[in-house]
């Protein structure tokens, strides 16, 4: 139990750190506009791609639809912010967005759940597009035109904290019971079941999980950013997310962190290179794929946990 | 005077034209041992795969004797049979190869610890006790079976035997009544099939339960079992004791071809 809190403290002080140094360089004028968006595009890929490596890296189930409950998330902060800006407003529709997100990935998850592979993954696909064309057509949502001047009630702290909350709780959700249970799915589904696991109701619980989160994620981008069209979250949304987490390691959210981190980094650096920039992105993507096949950090996870009990055998 | 456990009435399972078990009707008592033998394609792991619900019945039923009653197991999935009381190894290892042995011993525990969404996601007191309470009884488990020594180890690492003997424990941690062995001695030397006998016989013993297992090593199964169920061509050829069988004219000519 010791080395439980001695962890955990060790990670509260990690995030408590980390939020010091950026408000350090914060007051010290360091950061400028163009910084600060870079850092909240980080926080808030780093919040979505957690919750699809939940998905695809615990549970093994291959979902291509990650930017559908974005949008849910991003659209449910659009419009109510409308009429209720203010933070409590924000948070509302925040909570909204992820009710609807949670209903919206139910529906699609218990029929799509029962195929695997590429199928899930087209299935998935097809619903995040059903998703956007809805928004597209719908007049509460300004159609394909979006929605415009939303107020601006997420700061980087917000994101900031938001990130760690997210983190935290999928964390202790895959080292728990449940994630025990959704990795078991990934690994062999038939012996889970025979050892009683019941494999549908785990696989939906991930992937509503992640759903929930990714609406966090589409609040906050709707709220700092200020303006969402449905165009924001095409497919090619949600292959962004995916090629954080295959890029930072599939089942590692140390990974996924960095993998965040070096390509919200590497696009803002690129963006001096003007039209290059696609063409360097692309080749850095395939040179780290072929020398590191499993991603940057593969199935490596850092744990102060086991620092601290490095060369001493503890059962806690 | 034993009490029935389970009890499997003419079950039928046909793939499209074949017939994989043919009207077979077996039942198991209250910690017994039993053997089911039977030629290669005689049924013998469809009938596994059907008391189980792996593969759904074209006919029959069947029924488990539990404390809260008499329980059909017809048409369920395999995950509520698992929580009724029926637990299995495979024929071919299916353990969770890349989660350390601990882990495969505690998700087979899932359902004796419950831990809600909240209380594990917000480190709430009560998930620190549940996961003590289930660490310390799947170390436990594991120390009878002389596995304590690689429990952090992912399961892919131990040799061929060690993970039949955890196939085993991890069926165990799902506290069964009733347990099925696929081929247990599949791949093992002679060595290890006699500690594998040795194994069988002091679980059926001390934790209370029964046992049936298929298995093509005759010194192993003749050795352990109280009774025999012989397969052939899907259906029920003979039962009875070990010694029985021995002497059953119709056995000995499935087994070695008759005059």
């Amino acid at each position: 139990m010791k080395v439980t809190l001695k962890s955990n403290l060790a990670w509260v002080g990690v995030m408590l750190f980390g939020f010091i140094i950026i408000d350090a360089l914060e007051f010290a004028g360091l950061i400028n506009t163009f910084i600060e968006n870079m850092l909240v595009t980080i926080g808030i890929n780093v919040i979505l791609a957690v919750g699809l490596n939940l998905i695809i890296g615990f549970a093994g189930q291959f979902s291509l639809g990650h930017a559908g409950f974005m949008a849910i998330g991003a659209y449910a902060t659009g419009i109510m912010t409308q009429t209720m800006s203010t933070p409590l407003g924000f948070y509302i529709s925040m909570v909204v967005g992820m009710v609807i997100a949670v209903i919206a990935a139910v529906i699609v998850g218990v029929p799509t759940l029962r195929l695997r592979g590429d199928y899930l993954a087209i299935a998935t696909m097809g619903a995040a597009e059903i998703i956007r064309i809805v928004i597209n057509n719908l007049k509460i949502t300004n159609g394909a035109a979006g929605l415009f001047n939303i107020p601006a009630l997420a700061s980087w702290v917000t994101v900031y904290v938001l990130m760690c909350l997210t983190t935290i709780v999928t964390v202790n959700f895959i080292h728990s019971r449940g994630g025990r249970a959704v990795m078991a799915v990934r690994e062999d589904e038939l012996a889970a079941g025979a050892m009683g696991i019941n494999t549908t109701r785990w696989k939906l619980a991930a992937f509503v999980f992640g759903a929930a989160t990714a609406a966090i994620g589409g609040s906050l981008h709707a709220a700092y950013i200020q303006t969402i069209a449905p165009g924001d979250f095409n497919i090619m949304a949600s292959i962004a997310i995916l090629i954080i987490v295959v890029l930072g390691g599939v089942g590692s959210i140390t990974g996924t962190f960095v993998a965040a981190v070096v390509l919200g980094a590497l696009d803002t650096i690129l963006q001096n290179f003007g039209t290059v920039r696609m063409i360097i992105y692309s080749l850095a993507l395939i040179l780290i794929m072929i020398f590191k096949p499993a991603g940057l950090l593969g199935t490596w996870e850092f744990s102060f946990r086991r620092w601290l009990t490095k060369g001493a055998v503890t059962h806690d | 005077m034993t009490s029935r456990l389970l009890d499997a009435q003419e079950l039928v399972k046909s793939f499209g034209g074949l017939t994989a078990v043919a009207n077979v009707s077996v039942h198991f008592d209250r910690n017994e041992l039993v053997g089911l033998i039977g030629p290669n394609g005689a049924g013998k792991t469809t009938l596994f795969n059907l008391l189980t619900g792996e593969t759904p019945l074209t006919s029959g039923s069947i029924s488990l004797y539990t404390d809260q009653g008499v329980q059909t197991l017809n048409g369920k999935k395999p995950a509520q049979i698992a929580q009724a009381g029926i637990s299995r190894t495979f024929q071919n290892i299916r353990l969770f190869k890349d989660l350390s042995v601990l882990d495969n011993v505690k998700i087979a525990m899932t359902n004796h610890y419950q831990e809600g969404f909240l209380t594990s996601v917000f480190r709430l007191p009560k998930f620190y006790q549940t996961e003590a309470a289930m660490a310390q009884a799947a170390h436990e488990l594991l120390k009878i079976f002389d596995l304590t020594a690689v429990a952090d180890q992912p399961a892919r690492n131990l040799p061929y035997g060690t993970q039949r003997r955890l196939e085993i424990v991890r069926a165990l941690a799902t506290k069964p009544s009733l347990l099925f062995l696929d081929e247990p001695a599949a791949g093992m030397n002679p060595e290890e099939t006699a500690d594998l006998t040795q194994l069988i016989r002091q679980i059926q013993r001390d934790f209370h339960i029964t046992v049936v297992l298929i298995e093509h090593d005759m010194s192993l199964v003749m050795n352990v079992v109280e009774r025999l169920y012989v397969l052939e061509h899907g259906g029920l050829l003979a039962s009875g004791t070990p010694d029985e069988i021995q002497r059953d004219p119709a056995v000995i000519k499935a087994y070695l071809g008759g005059a």
